[in-house]
């Protein structure tokens, strides 16, 4: 049956490829080398306690997340939130969280990640970080990597399709955001017709090696196309970031077709270094605008949402030397740079070639003006003058690149559904292997850095068609893990994933595992709603507000029998977690309410609102499985009517061998 | 008391006033979810975990057996000891300064009595902690205490106790060692302890330095 379907599929996509004119896709496909089924499962078997050599960061596309994953094993850890509320953990839901999903439109609940970039320091990965886009609302996420929780989140202004984001240069010094549509800048009310006279791009870069501090350093205006991918120079070219673009023709209605039109589109070479010069020299000027940054403070835990009214913005022809054009075939998707910094590949989506420009032929062309135009006071180099070689007959559909530091690269071929690996310098193919199916991104360890550690190779895949026992009409994402350690790659696991994995990072995993927290210590929690023990929870009315101050341990809550709250009030449970030990979360929720529960982290405080909308007595209780007598870690509130003159107390029996106490109003 | 004996006893009370510095006892608790363990220190004046919330924890899992809290604040022979152990060194020193055998043997033998009594009072307080129990304790077997050991490993329910002494523990039980040698040159081997102290007096010293 599955062998049967399989083959059908495979006959389906073959002709799907030979409709569209594009028939030598299956010829160009070469088995992989055979790795028997022991051996590959020898690979990637980690026994049961053991740990795996990697982490992998996979975003999680639509899901507005990302993934934490163990390499080889392809094992699932954790996901972290990040744009999108997770009632898992309450992210969005506490008091604490919410603001982390401010934006200038408002709380949004949800984006799209597309990818990941981890910190560098030396253009190497150093593990303190990992950032990522948001690509429906424009902005970018610092997650910390020794708690795995997102701490910060920046919005950028006057962008739309925050996609060529957000990629690091070799220091943290910055993370981009480039434009994906065209907008009018400033936003405006004009006829969509007018799009080549009023919409343009912009190309920030936010400076990033500061936690709680990014800011949009500076913004460039560029014409209206669409800048897609971004990757950073290093070495050589550290200073320079490079982006492809695409709908160079401007077209603003049927893209598929109007934005396919010309033979080269380009690839942007943008000097940050220059145009730092230039805002340093008041090239500059400040442009009203309104973007929010959210942060997580250290002490209190609490996210904070800061509104900003002004960036520093510039047009290319304020900063001459800062923007070049460098023509590129053909609607170009991935713009990646080697690990010398002297490559940069693009994957030209529709282009028969790979194209490989220099970046020492391109400083060379700069010097000798090899210039074949200009547009909108953007120097175009010629396409000779940069290239440093393409790689023939590569396959179909190129999109990104990888490299392994041995002088190789990997490029995911998404029409015929392959990794291919060719030599710099000769521009040869020298393997390639099937993927399953129609890959995206592809990923090595460190790969788009100076020090890839090739081991494996991993593909990000749009498809899975046939390759797992299917699921409805929605079928799991996945990702397929490749061995590297030979001449030839050969394919050892596929592995589930949530959301749509559009790129992602691995890292050995001894760079980050032993920094990782534990727990949060409770004498360090500023929260000012904390209760560092029992002693100090208590009930307390603030006009139509209650607040409960209240503690968990196992196993119970404290207080844990609430009455005096009437219909009208708005409750507010102030939980923290006494525990100061690893693995020792507790949960709290309370029935009927419309928000969702919380998940608190030991020595962590977090807030709950729950709005009563009927009168009685209501269960409250540990969601979290924290011990044996979890089961009776609950209480109860009891809920008046409005006006009533039950007395506010918050209680909590000391059992059978203690008088009982009664804990009431405190403050 | 020859030069020897009385180097002995100047090298024992130096050993015994490392157990100001360094753990007497420790008490390591291992269970199929604390597989990293919990430990629990005791020192001359103060019961602390091996890491930062041992202590805390283990009071917090003790809560379901009905066991007491361990509260150094509230053990009285934590403030006492500090005192008793510096009086035994003062007059251990003052003894080899004397250099006569009948004060060397009686404190020699209440250093022995004293360390015994230490000893026989520690686990008098294992047995009162394990066996004195809150009647309305979550978990409650019939016949089950929850003494841990004196010396060596006890299954405690899902957690193996294992009881040994600690670093300073160990400076003590090598103080009574050289004493109770000491005693044995000056009382039993005197005549021969005069003839070979020149030599063998010289060891102890290039230990202590």
């Amino acid at each position: 049956m599955s062998r049967f379907l399989r083959s059908r599929l495979l006959a389906g996509v073959a002709a799907v490829v030979a409709i569209l004119g594009l028939g030598y896709a299956c010829s160009t496909r070469q088995g992989a080398p055979a790795l028997t089924a022991g051996d590959a499962a020898q690979r990637v078997y980690v026994a049961p306690g053991d740990y795996d050599e990697f982490y992998a960061f996979l975003s999680g596309g639509f899901n507005g997340q990302v993934g934490v994953y163990a390499l080889p094993s392809g094992r699932r850890l954790k996901t972290i939130p990040v744009f999108s509320q997770y009632p898992e953990n309450g992210y969005g839901y506490s008091e604490e969280t919410k603001a982390m999903l401010n934006t200038s439109y408002g709380f949004i609940p949800w984006d799209d990640v597309h990818h990941t970039t981890l910190s560098q320091t030396a253009g190497e990965d150093d593990g303190r970080w990992l950032f990522v886009n948001g690509n429906n609302t424009p902005r970018i996420a610092r997650i910390d990597l020794t708690r795995m929780e997102t701490e910060e989140i920046i919005e950028i202004p006057n962008a739309a399709g925050n996609h060529g984001s957000p990629f690091v240069t070799e220091n943290s010094e910055f993370v981009i955001s480039s434009t994906r549509f065209s907008v009018p800048v400033p936003n405006a009310d004009v006829p969509i017709a007018d799009f080549k006279q009023r919409f343009k791009g912009q190309i920030s870069f936010i400076r990033a090696d500061q936690p709680g501090k990014m800011a949009i350093a500076f913004q460039m205006i560029v014409p209206g196309f669409s800048y897609d991918l971004a990757r950073a120079g290093k070495g050589p070219s550290h200073g320079w970031m490079f982006l492809s673009t695409y709908n160079t023709e401007q077209a603003n209605s049927l893209l598929e077709v109007n934005a396919s039109q010309r033979d080269k589109d380009f690839v942007a070479a943008v000097s940050w270094k220059a145009i730092d010069a230039c805002v340093k020299a008041g090239k500059g000027r400040p442009a009203s605008v309104e973007y929010l940054h959210n942060v997580v403070e250290e002490f209190t835990r609490i996210a904070r949402t800061e509104r900003l009214t002004t960036v520093t913005q510039l047009e290319p022809k304020d900063c001459p030397g800062a923007m070049y054009f460098l023509p590129t075939p053909k609607s170009p998707h991935g713009a990646d740079v080697d690990p010398t910094g002297e490559y940069i590949t693009a994957g030209g989506k529709l282009a028969s070639v790979i194209p490989v420009h220099s970046f020492s032929k391109m400083q060379k062309a700069i010097a000798d003006k090899a210039f074949e135009g200009e547009l909108d006071g953007i120097p175009v180099l010629t396409y000779e003058s940069t290239l440093a070689g393409e790689v023939q007959n590569p396959g179909l559909g190129p999109l990104h690149t990888e490299f392994d530091g041995k002088g190789y690269a990997y490029t995911s071929m998404f029409i015929s559904s392959e990794i291919v690996k060719w030599k710099l310098g000769t521009w040869e193919v020298v393997d390639r292997v099937p993927t399953y199916y129609s890959i995206g991104h592809l990923m090595i360890p460190g790969g788009g850095t100076r020090k890839p550690n090739a081991k494996y190779v991993i593909a990000l895949n749009k498809i899975t068609k046939d390759r797992y026992l299917p699921t409805g009409p929605e079928l799991t994402q996945s990702a397929q893990l490749y061995d590297n350690t030979g001449n030839k790659m050969r394919l050892l696991l596929d592995f589930p994933t949530e959301g749509e994995p559009h790129y992602g990072n691995a890292i050995e995993a001894a760079k980050i595992k032993d920094k990782q927290l534990k727990f949060f210590k409770l004498a360090e929690n500023r929260n000012p709603m904390v209760a560092r023990a029992e002693r100090e929870t208590g009930v307390t009315r603030d006009g139509k507000k209650v607040h409960v101050r209240m503690t968990a341990i196992r196993s119970h809550f404290a207080p844990d029998n609430i009455e005096g709250v009437q219909l009208g009030d708005t409750v507010l449970f102030h939980v923290t977690n006494l525990e100061q030990d690893w693995d020792v979360p507790h949960g709290f929720a309370i029935m009927g309410n419309t928000n969702g529960e919380l998940l608190v982290m030991p020595g962590e405080t977090r807030t709950l609102r729950w709005i009563p909308s009927r009168v009685g007595v209501f269960p409250m209780y540990c969601t979290d499985f924290c011990s044996a007598l979890h089961q009776e870690m609950q209480g109860y509130v009891r809920v008046s009517p409005a006006g009533s003159n039950v007395a506010l107390t918050g209680t909590l029996s000391r059992g059978p061998s203690a008088a009982p106490k009664a804990g009431g109003e405190k403050e | 008391m020859s030069r020897l004996v009385r180097t002995l006893v100047v090298v024992a009370a130096l050993l015994m006033s490392a157990a100001y510095a360094l753990p007497l006892w420790r008490v390591s608790l291992f269970a199929p979810q604390y597989p990293e363990g919990l430990g629990m220190l005791i020192r001359v004046n103060t019961v602390d975990g091996v890491k930062e919330h041992d202590l805390a924890n283990i009071n917090g899992l003790n809560h379901y057996i009905g066991m007491k809290r361990i509260e150094p604040d509230a053990i009285p022979e934590l403030r006492f000891m500090p005192v008793l152990l510096g009086g035994l060194i003062v007059t251990g020193l003052g003894v080899a300064a004397l250099g006569k055998r009948v004060p060397f043997a009686i404190w020699g033998t209440a250093l022995g009595a004293l360390l015994l009594a230490g000893l026989a009072d520690y686990w008098r307080w294992g047995y009162d902690y394990g066996h004195d129990l809150d009647p309305n304790a979550i978990i409650r077997i019939p016949g089950m205490s929850y003494q841990p050991p004196l010396l060596g490993t006890k299954q405690l329910l899902n957690f193996r106790a294992t009881s040994w002494p600690a670093s300073g523990g160990w400076a003590l039980v090598l103080a009574a060692a050289l004493v109770a040698f000491a005693l044995y040159l000056a009382f039993f081997r005197r005549a021969r302890a005069d003839r070979t102290s020149a030599r063998v007096a010289s060891v102890p010293f290039m230990v202590a330095a």
